[in-house]
């Protein structure tokens, strides 16, 4: 034949995943059986926990997602294939702990095997892809965030998974989760707040004053660099101190160890990109327009609120976003000194060698970093819509 | 109108405008030219102290114009630059209703303001009001600026390379509309530019500046007939200054008693285009016409250039 249609050309990254997934369930273990919830566990293949025609069922689901990742450059069957995987997948794992559980046994603990968390961990890439290629607006992409979270919330509550041992963990801290959950969104937020309340004017002096620029970037920049560990540990003797010397400051809750030095801590890392974004967000603001707001008659008050911080927002809000999910990720560690948080699972699951209440800390950090930065991804578009359309003409 | 008196500003021990005196008429449109770095935008962001001056004064309508803080005196002088400088995440009602809001009009004074100006811009405000300055065309851009800048009905108009930014065609037609402009409202127009056609198609004034100085102040045939100094004269232009002449007086003006059976032109055209006509058309005289078509009277080329030189 003369003329042949262009053959599709088969999908890399789905090439990639498929090829992972596929070997995962080969080689890997699809849940881990315990006896107890630290010895180590003992690995079981999908045929050996799941009735044969259930397990050829997740099977043929995960071949045909395959194919779909493989073969088909739709976005939104892409997405569909995907989701399906997961529930698929999510279902067989809360069924074989259901299946390896003797009824109110509350002792053995079965955990996702190596073969769950790869294919897990393929199919959300494969999802997050599909979402990326269909370049779905800020409203939608907090919309799909939304349900997300609303349909995992569901699944939680309604008790689908509670005989994986994550959850098993989570049973055992069920009055602890929420109060260090709430604890570490505290923290977190709290010194974001502080960091901005002080950070914002700071930013918009040195962008004013330029010779304060070197030394306030350059003494932020170095305590950037400061271990957050040796951080926490500097700050435990000057907050001792005051706790010690000012009552005041103790009755306030200020001491060596717990949240304060948290608090501080976080705050002092949050500085540097906030004031180094609102110098650089003031900075881009059109030369022309600041002059002529000048020229026109504006008060200083009024440039930097109707011009120069409108124009600046974008660039102002990326450093919080910055900060934001950098506080989410590095309060974990303020458990080692008292602060509290999600971190405390953490650190005692390591204490403990129980790897399940690591996880229980852990994934729900992740969980907050992610919807953190979509979130705030979200609203910085929506902000600069006007401000890049502008940067796109000018000279 | 505007009194420039002794204005100096150093900056430590460089003087970029070095003592300059000069005043300018009202209702006119005076054209502040010079090579770049020639003092020529710091003499003009002294008149609404965007830059203090160093020494010196300015008196508008012979009153200091320190003696009011000074975004109060912005508000009361119209500013357009170059590259527009439109508040890029504002629409265009919001960007020309500036200085309207700053003074506190009533919203109905301003929303009437806006569409009158948006339409003598030729911007039709159904269109584009609620526009963002991104969506406009340069030109369109600098016509919102220039409307912006005359928001607030002022006496005065100060305008930093307004239509750099722009390309020949549409440039030629911004400097009609605001020549256009300044006749409808009468504004005292105060330009600066480094273009010296752009001089002499504006000005009834120039002011030729060097180094901080100020060289001549001049009708713009003046500046040609008698240059101050050889720098003006080769600012300029030496080698087309006969042309120049003719370019600045109307065939209404030059027009002679009688009638010709050549080519009719308008009374408002120039005597260069009138020359340049008749030389195309290979005769020797022209019919004028006035703005209502009647004869105004003829010109012939030896006539036309008998005028080309002092």
């Amino acid at each position: 034949m003369a003329i042949t249609a262009p053959r599709e050309r088969v999908d890399r990254l789905g090439l990639l995943l498929t090829v992972a997934g596929a070997a995962a369930l080969i080689w890997l273990p699809f849940v881990v059986f315990k006896s107890n919830r630290i010895v180590p566990g003992e690995p079981r293949g999908l045929h050996e926990v799941l009735p044969l025609w259930a397990a050829l069922g997740v099977q043929a689901v995960l071949l045909g997602t395959a194919a779909v990742a493989l073969g088909v450059t739709d976005a939104r069957k892409r997405l569909a294939a995907a989701l399906a995987g997961i529930v698929v997948l999510a279902l067989a794992a809360a069924a074989a702990a259901n299946t390896l559980t003797p009824p109110g046994n509350k002792v053995v603990r079965t955990a996702l095997g190596g073969a769950a968390w790869v294919l897990l961990l393929c199919l959300g890439l494969m999802a997050t892809d599909a979402i990326t290629r269909m370049r779905p607006g800020p409203l939608t992409r907090v919309l799909l965030l939304a349900m997300t979270l609303a349909v995992v919330g569901a699944a939680l509550s309604h008790g689908t998974f509670d005989n994986l041992s994550v959850m098993r963990e989570y049973a055992v801290n069920a009055r602890r989760f929420p109060r260090e959950l709430l604890r570490h969104i505290w923290l977190a937020g709290g010194s974001l707040i502080a960091a901005v309340l002080v950070g914002l004017p700071l930013g918009i002096l040195c962008h004013r004053v330029p010779r304060l620029r070197p030394p306030v970037l350059g003494t932020l920049g170095v305590i950037q660099t400061i271990p957050g560990i040796a951080l926490f540990g500097i700050l435990m003797a000057p907050l001792g101190a005051l706790a010690a010397r000012v009552p005041a400051a103790a009755a306030l809750g200020v001491s060596g160890i717990g949240a304060a030095p948290a608090v501080v801590a976080l705050f002092l890392y949050s500085l540097l990109p906030i004031v180094a974004n609102t110098v650089i967000g003031l900075r881009r603001v059109s030369h022309a327009a600041v002059d002529a707001a000048c020229g026109m008659g504006m008060t200083g008050a009024q440039l930097l609120s109707r011009i120069e911080l409108p124009l600046a927002l974008p660039v102002i809000l990326t450093g919080i976003r910055v900060v934001l999910v950098q506080n989410i990720g590095m309060v974990t560690v303020a458990a080692l000194i008292g602060g509290g948080g999600l971190g405390t699972f953490v650190f005692q699951g390591i204490g403990q060698t129980a790897i399940d209440l690591v996880l229980l800390g852990a994934i729900p950090i992740v969980a907050l970093g992610f919807s953190a930065s979509v979130l705030l991804d979200a609203l910085i578009e929506t902000l600069d819509h006007t401000s890049s359309a502008s940067a796109a003409t000018r000279p | 109108m505007i009194r420039i008196e002794g204005l100096t500003k150093q900056y430590d021990t460089t003087t970029v405008v070095d003592d300059v005196s000069f005043e300018v008429e009202r209702n006119s449109i005076t054209v502040i030219v010079g090579t770049s770095g020639s003092g020529k935008s710091t003499l003009l962001r002294m008149i609404n102290r965007l830059v203090e001056p160093t020494r010196g004064r300015v008196l508008l309508d012979g009153s200091d114009t320190r003696s009011e803080p000074a975004y109060l005196l912005r508000r009361r002088i119209g500013y357009a630059i170059q590259g527009n400088g439109l508040f890029p995440h504002r629409t265009v009602a919001e960007n020309v209703a500036t200085v309207p809001r700053l003074l506190g009009w009533p919203d109905e004074r301003i929303r009437a303001r806006v569409s009158e100006l948006l339409q003598i811009f030729q911007l039709d405000p159904a269109l584009y009001a609620d526009a963002l300055p991104a969506q406009l065309s340069g030109g369109q851009q600098q016509r919102v600026g220039v409307a912006r800048a005359l928001a607030a009905e002022p006496a005065v108009l100060l305008m930093d390379e307004p239509f750099g930014a722009l390309d020949p065609i549409i440039r030629a037609k911004a400097q009609e509309d605001l020549l256009e402009i300044q006749r409808r409202f009468g504004t005292t127009v105060v330009l600066v530019t480094h273009d010296m056609d752009e001089a002499f198609r504006l000005g009834h004034r120039i002011a030729v500046m060097s180094q901080g100085r100020l060289l001549q102040y001049d009708r713009p045939a003046t500046l040609l007939t008698h240059p101050a100094d050889s720098f003006v004269a080769r600012m300029t232009g030496l080698s087309d200054r006969a042309l120049k002449l003719l370019a600045l007086t109307s065939a209404g003006e030059a027009a002679l008693p009688g009638r010709s059976e050549g080519p009719r032109v308008a009374s408002s055209a120039s005597l260069r285009e009138v020359l340049s006509e008749l030389l195309w058309r290979r005769t020797d005289s022209a019919l004028v016409l006035g703005e209502d078509g009647a004869p105004r009277g003829q010109l012939t080329v030896a006539a036309i250039l008998a005028r080309a030189h002092p």
